[in-house]
């Protein structure tokens, strides 16, 4: 049975080669098992010798605008502001959270939190992306602020900022196991609450699963 | 047992008044009752009849669709992202095609986007008949679900017709549209233009006026506007409350520049003008597919996408106005075949946070019909 939701579609050869490693792994060491080769090593470029036609996609480029001048001023290089495809983003330091995003709420009308997610690049330093996208209704005009933290650290909580904060935060601990400072009922709200692991990690492997939960809780072997 | 299985576990045993001197009292609904329209679990904190606070427990159908995704190729997602809210699962494949799209920098065609346009405001109007249906079910009016599921059924037979499938659609792919419209198409469409737009007003007739409806839902669920936007809620939730504020509209996508259409709005923010919102929608709906219709034009329905999908490194967020409100997806691609991350920002997932400061001073019964008129599809709030 998890044969078949394991196997990826039309595999690119470099990934074909991978496959077995990561079926052993999964059931032996669950930990370890991902079908996705650890992110940015790009066995595809290597394998694939004749492909340096393929364009290089475009590439983040510095956004320029009033805003970005104010809070360059302010924040100097803890602060950069990019612009990719359109559509513009902050990437801060942790420590202009969450004065920035107050700002940008009380000053600039960033009156609507649209989201709150992470991203887990497990080889950086920093494991951790987590990014507020934003909106605002007078100015129609969305922005992202991005932010990176270590594995273990914790950010402040944007829940006085945004009261919808509270769920969207909530379901980003449950799932990568951020904790977010000073959030008024940090508990899982996705997985039940005794639930071991945060399985959007790239460490928490597809079929992985808390078998002890599983077992005393729902009374099966397992839930495969 | 852990805690949260058991509705007890907040109670306070040891304290001596809590059984002789407080009414209050905590009760469980669901996650098995048919009144919330999947299996969602609320808390209620009593007094008598009156609700002092709630809590919802959610999670029961999660099923893990992002880190599904990351074992997936961008073409493999598609049909997942219709288990989200089945009920609308042509907005759900538009926003993802969509957002995929923006990251390869691709458009889809003209014509494709028309039919994008054609199925995605008929799976709208689908989507308010089937809320409308069971919104008054559950408040005590058994006839309107007959007359939408009645009438539902004539947009599904074009679904069928066009794709084969009825409600999990996989009407759209990365670039375009799959199938060209079958023979016969817009003839269907506009024979079912004509015969809807009656049926809205019939609706209307049971409902608009009817003086248990209006004692039921006047002033129920109140939100303002103010507490809306806090609170991230969307879609008709949001317009009822009185902002002016569509997709649609604000950040045009797919070919809805195009079209003339109007944003309906409600004043007070409850439960009747949630109601009144839907209906005018639904008759928006109609205009923007009328002259979908008849402006449709010739061309290809696939734009210039790779055999194998694999969207340069970068990330992007894209969200469409879903019949539940704002849809997004948060695409990071690492520059494989599968998407490092997906991120799915549902709706009904937000907007159902907003149950507590709506049904707080409410009664038990207004609880039923404030989550009915939430209009939340608990595959999507779970995903």
């Amino acid at each position: 049975m998890a044969e078949d939701v394991k196997t990826p579609a039309p595999p690119p050869p470099p990934e074909g080669e991978k496959k077995p490693t990561a079926e052993k792994t999964a059931e032996a060491a669950p930990a370890v098992a991902d079908a996705k080769p650890a992110a940015p090593v790009k066995p595809a470029a290597a394998a694939k010798p004749a492909a340096p036609a393929k364009p290089a996609g475009p590439v983040p480029l510095p956004w320029t605008s009033p805003l970005v001048e104010k809070y360059k001023g302010q924040y100097g290089s803890a602060l950069e502001a990019l612009t990719y495809l359109g559509q513009n983003y902050f990437a801060v330091d942790r420590s202009l959270i969450p004065n920035l995003l107050r700002l940008l709420r009380d000053e600039e009308e960033f009156d609507y939190c649209v989201d709150i997610t992470a991203v887990h690049y497990p080889k950086r330093e920093k494991q951790f992306d987590v990014i507020w996208i934003l909106y605002s209704f007078p100015r129609n005009e969305r922005v992202r602020v991005k932010t990176q933290i270590a594995d273990g650290a914790s950010i402040p909580s944007s829940v006085s900022i945004w009261a919808t904060a509270n769920w969207l935060e909530r379901e980003v601990y449950d799932m990568f196991g951020i904790q977010f400072d000073g959030h008024p009922d940090l508990k899982r709200i996705l997985l039940p609450d005794g639930w071991k692991g945060h399985p959007l990690r790239k460490d928490y492997g597809i079929l992985q699963q808390d078998q002890e939960w599983v077992q005393i809780n729902l009374g099966i072997e397992s839930g495969q | 047992m852990n805690d949260r299985l058991d509705p007890m576990s907040n109670l306070d045993l040891d304290a001596p008044d809590t059984y002789l001197d407080s009414n209050e009292l905590i009760i469980n609904m669901g996650p098995q009752h048919p009144a919330t329209h999947g299996v969602l679990r609320v808390i209620l904190k009593l007094d008598g009849e009156k609700v002092l606070g709630t809590e919802c427990v959610i999670g029961y159908l999660h099923r893990g669709v992002e880190k599904i995704a990351e074992n997936r190729t961008y073409t493999m997602f598609n049909p997942y992202v219709d288990r989200m809210d089945y009920v609308a699962a042509v907005s759900n494949g538009l926003g993802y095609c969509e957002a995929v799209e923006k990251l390869l920098n691709v458009e889809a065609p003209a014509r494709a986007k028309y039919i994008r346009v054609i199925l995605t405001e008929l799976n709208r109007i689908a989507s308010h008949q089937l809320w409308l249906g069971t919104h008054a079910l559950d408040i005590g009016a058994m006839t309107p679900l007959f007359y939408t599921f009645r009438d539902r059924e004539e947009i599904l037979k074009i679904f069928e017709k066009y794709c084969g499938a009825r409600l999990t659609t996989h009407a759209f792919r990365i670039g375009g549209c799959q199938y060209e419209t079958y023979a016969g198409f817009e003839k269907d469409v506009k024979n079912f233009l004509t015969f809807v737009a009656p049926k809205i007003d019939e609706y209307e007739t049971l409902l608009t006026t009817n003086r248990i409806w209006l004692e039921r839902t006047k002033n129920v669920g109140v939100i303002s506007a103010a507490d809306a936007i806090a609170l991230g809620v969307t879609g008709p939730v949001l317009r009822a409350s009185g902002v002016k504020w569509d997709l649609r509209k604000a950040q045009p996508y797919a070919a809805y520049a195009d079209f003339d259409f109007e944003i309906p709005i409600g004043e007070n923010g409850d439960t009747y003008d949630r109601y009144l919102v839907r209906m005018a929608e639904m008759r928006q709906s109609l205009r923007i597919i009328e002259q979908a219709v008849n402006g449709i034009p010739e061309g290809p329905i696939m734009g210039k996408v790779p055999k194998v999908i694999k969207p340069p490194v970068g990330e992007i967020y894209h969200s469409i106005e879903a019949p539940k409100g704002e849809l997004g997806y948060f695409i990071v691609s690492d520059g494989s075949t599968q998407p490092y991350r997906i991120r799915v920002r549902p709706p009904s997932f937000v907007n159902l946070q907003a149950l507590d400061i709506m049904v707080r001073g409410l009664l038990v019964a207004d609880v039923i019909a404030v989550i009915g008129t939430l209009d939340i599809v608990l595959g999507e709030v779970d995903r």
